[in-house]
């Protein structure tokens, strides 16, 4: 494994100066403007530019607060598409002929500074009129005047100070109003708990001269108007704040199944119904406190599950990562069209760095891809003239011309989200559990309060249908349904702390269920920031590695890239009679010396001997040539994550550990030891097939987790029972957990602590039916008070909460979660 | 006795003022971005372009 890069730039920071704008390491000398040292042109640029406008402050909230421009795509027309007319409709929120508002994802957002350059970006732009910044979804609500600026120049301005916004095919208008369904009803839980804390608040107060008056001390005419208001404040939590459980009880009953809402709304129909009966005959003052008060604490659960990280987002699919626009040639001119009206036959031109949005055939001679995301493939492929280029690959280097072959929803990666595990809607509700144990709940209460009527009916009529509800009342099992939202609300709170998002409390109870782990290998295993480059053969000479380094800085190859960094830095050397053949290799002159790096092919083609040179191990490996003599090849191979080895050592005692990469089985040696047994991996695996491997082991009756990063781990991570994004960068595919990389080797202790998790919740169930043993003991002879029943209530739901909540934080101090 | 009838009227009515005052201030956003005006209290010597924190919802073009 190689050196994790952090710990190098860590030791290097010590001695270097570091960017003034954005804090990296600057290179030697550092690029200089005004006395302070920058990284990079761009940072200086953005520096400058915030030095002209008076914008300096920026430096001053947080230090070093820019984003690095070091690696930026400077390209003039790269936001072409933004002038057209009917794309910018899709994306603006308002726009008529004076003023343009739209809302922009900008995922570089992190701190003050950032919010404070954002919102003030009017003193650099005139034609910015307003600019709020959402911090924690790290969005910015922009308004600009139509006729000074145009939204192309908006996002370039943008994107010229480093905050690029996220404009994918995801950001046109359905997502919006999906956002804002989502808000609506977020708003209308809380306000359906309102309006119950509201109704609870004032039913005590009204409730508390019945109870704190003696015997006859309370006069008759204050008794009923108080009963009659009780009556009144509660009519609003009935057809109000309970509709969800009465809705949602309904529905289980029409589907023949007994959830945890059926007993709850047994509850609330025997709590109000006996109620309203007392006061309306007067023959008693009701349980309108502990009714209003049950639908208070239970919202108050249903509020904790909702908990959401606005700054994550769990149902991305491909839409999120493609385009919105791409450039179509069209006799000779170039015009951008939204990607959703690509036509097959088009001619699209593809630049570096840029997505090719659907499956195309290759028309430039040459063309390299970046297919890691898609398949899985570590390295960047060289495809020719006329081979098919598959959706999804990314263009590395020189732009390419092609042909669409399919439409965007047919191509070989899109295709995977029309296979049917995207279609079942996915349930978000705590259920297994608590809802196994409702049946048996609902089923034994029932009995009891019919034994307890019947019992009655024999001795004392009068008394059968007062225990039948109170019953019912006492055994409402509030308790029960809170104790799962707490404990796994408290659950993804102190796991989110920690790096690791769960997308509801629900996938917690399923997480605790996981039998089967399936890893995906690149970008999940292993890091995208960094491969390591092996040298194979003769050892090279000081001077041979400046002299390799020395032709090596002229080119832009990722692995020539990558080669440079295992090199020592040179100065000075001449080179000569550069040339690269792009794909196969390069050629050129240094300090007198011919330097050849590329194929062992393009080796031989420049004159080396076959019999001087390595066999050409399997893989990627590029041979070097110094003078006349080739002293071997360079072989790259993947960067592990830290602390694999005891990640897998861990979790192999517990769980079935499987792997599925996209990959070549190149590393399978290397990974041996970690699966033990070599019909646990598979390569070359396409996203199908890895859907369809998890479905597989579904049908031996295994819960799986799987384990992914990329695109093409979506159909898997949406078949399995859990399915956990490893998260490096902003992107994240559609999953029920994002998991921070540098967090995964904590997985074993994330999942024993899950595992506590159902304890705890196992022992407030018990908890919570010692309460209703208690209450029934009391129901069933018929003497349940108001009083007794207003007091237990709330007592065995504030203690199960308390309980549940206080025991699962211990849990998390056992595996070792900081609190 | 019977201005108690009064008060707690009166009680409930000013109870029900501030329930109506906490949905119109959900209905205006205001519980929508919790954690950004508290980083706008930094930028104490330069005030934002807005400072909008009651901005009716953001209309919609059709």
């Amino acid at each position: 494994m190689g050196i994790p890069s952090e710990i190098s730039d860590a030791k290097e920071a010590g001695q270097k100066e570091l960017c003034f704008h954005c804090g990296e390491v600057c290179p030697d000398p550092p690029v200089e403007t005004g006395g302070k040292p920058f990284c990079c042109e761009g940072c200086s640029t953005v520096y400058e530019i915030l030095q002209e406008n008076d914008l300096c402050r920026y430096y001053d909230l947080e230090s070093r607060p820019g984003i690095s421009l070091r690696e930026r795509q400077d390209r003039s027309g790269r936001f072409a598409y933004l002038d057209d007319p009917a794309l910018q409709r899709q994306l603006l929120d308002f726009g008529d002929d004076s003023i343009g508002k739209i809302t922009l994802r900008l995922p570089q957002v992190h701190c003050a500074s950032c919010v404070w350059l954002l919102e003030n970006l009017n003193r650099l732009e005139k034609g910015i009129l307003e600019a709020e910044v959402d911090f924690l979804r790290r969005e910015i609500a922009l308004t600009y005047a139509v006729e000074e600026i145009g939204l192309r120049q908006v996002v370039e301005l943008l994107a010229g100070l480093g905050y690029e916004p996220e404009i994918t095919l995801e950001s046109a208008r359905p997502q919006e109003q999906k956002r804002r369904f989502e808000r609506l009803r977020t708003r209308g839980a809380t306000q359906r708990l309102a309006v119950a804390g509201f109704c609870f608040g004032n039913v005590m107060l009204f409730s508390f001269p019945e109870y704190l008056a003696g015997p006859g001390e309370l006069a008759e005419n204050w008794r009923t108007f108080f009963a009659a208001m009780n009556v009144l404040l509660a009519l609003p939590v009935l057809f109000y704040s309970s509709t969800e459980y009465l809705g949602a009880a309904w529905q289980s009953l029409r589907q023949r199944t007994i959830t945890i809402d059926v007993p709850i709304s047994l509850g609330i129909a025997a709590l109000f119904g006996r109620s309203l009966f007392e006061v309306l005959s007067g023959s008693g003052s009701g349980y309108m406190d502990s009714f209003t008060g049950l639908i208070f604490f239970l919202l108050i659960g249903k509020l904790f599950q909702r908990k959401t990280f606005a700054s994550l987002s769990f149902d991305r699919d491909y839409r999120s990562y493609f385009p919105l626009a791409v450039a179509v040639r069209e006799g000779g001119e170039e015009r951008a069209v939204p990607v959703a009206d690509l036509e097959v036959g088009q001619t699209i031109l593809v630049r570096n760095e840029e997505l090719i949005p659907a499956d195309c055939c290759l028309h430039s001679p040459l063309c390299r891809v970046d297919y890691s995301y898609v398949t899985g493939e570590a390295e960047p492929v060289d495809r020719e003239r006329g081979e098919i280029l598959y959706a999804g690959g990314r263009v590395v280097g020189t732009a390419a011309e092609m042909t669409v072959v399919k439409e965007v929803s047919q191509s070989y990666l899109t295709r995977l989200w029309n296979h049917e595990a995207f279609r079942k809607e996915e349930g978000e509700e705590l259920n297994q559990m608590v809802n196994a144990v409702s049946r048996y709940f609902t089923g034994a209460v029932l009995a009891i309060a019919v034994l307890a009527a019947l019992f009655w009916l024999r001795t004392d009529p009068g008394l059968a249908l007062n225990a039948f509800t109170s019953v019912l009342i006492i055994a409402c099992p509030c308790a029960l349904a809170l104790s799962t939202p707490f404990a796994m609300g408290t659950a993804i709170n102190l796991l989110a702390r920690v790096g690791f998002f769960l997308k509801h409390p629900g996938v917690v109870e399923r997480l605790a269920h996981i039998d089967t782990i399936v890893f995906d290998k690149t970008g999940t295993l292993t890091t995208t920031r960094a491969a390591t480059a092996e040298f194979v053969g003769r050892s090279l000479e000081e001077r041979e590695k400046r002299l390799l380094a020395a032709a090596l800085r002229n080119s832009t190859h990722p692995l020539s890239r990558k080669l440079l960094q295992e090199l020592p830095a040179t100065e000075g050397l001449e080179v000569v009679d550069y040339w690269e053949s792009p794909g196969r290799g390069l050629r050129c002159g240094v300090d007198g010396q011919m330097v050849l790096v590329g194929s062992r092919q393009w080796l031989m083609e420049n004159g080396l001997l076959e019999s001087e040179l390595p066999e050409a191990p399997v893989g990627t490996a590029t041979f070097v040539a110094v003078g006349e003599r080739a002293p071997g090849y360079f072989r790259f191979g993947n960067a592990y994550r830290s602390r694999i080895g005891a990640l897998f050592a861990s979790l192999r005692r517990y769980f079935d550990l499987f792997l599925l990469s996209g990959d070549n089985d190149r590393e399978r040696e290397r990974l041996l030891p970690h699966f033990e047994d070599s019909t646990r991996m598979y390569f070359d695996q396409s996203p199908t097939d890895k859907l369809e491997f998890v479905a597989r082991l579904q049908r031996e009756g295994r819960q799986v987790l799987m384990i992914g990063d990329g695109l093409n781990d979506a159909g898997a991570l949406r078949q399995s029972a859990v399915g956990i994004a490893v998260a490096e960068g902003a992107f994240s595919p559609a999953s029920d957990g994002i998991l921070d990389a540098d967090r995964l080797a904590d997985l074993p202790r994330f999942l024993r602590f899950v595992r506590a998790c159902m304890w705890v919740v196992g022992a407030s169930f018990a908890l919570s039916i010692l309460y209703n043993i208690i209450g029934i003991s009391f129901a069933v002879q018929g003497t349940l008070s108001p009083l007794l029943s207003a007091v237990l209530m709330p007592l065995s739901s504030v203690s199960v909460i308390a309980f549940t909540t206080m025991a699962t934080r211990l849990a998390a101090k056992q595996v070792g979660i900081p609190q | 006795m019977s201005a108690l009838y009064l008060l707690v009227g009166f009680s409930l009515l000013v109870a029900l003022v501030f329930l109506g005052a906490f949905f119109w201030a959900m209905k205006n956003d205001q519980y929508r971005d919790t954690h950004t005006p508290a980083m706008r209290i930094l930028f104490d010597d330069n005030s934002p372009t807005s400072t909008r924190s009651q901005e009716s919802p953001r209309e919609v073009s059709q």
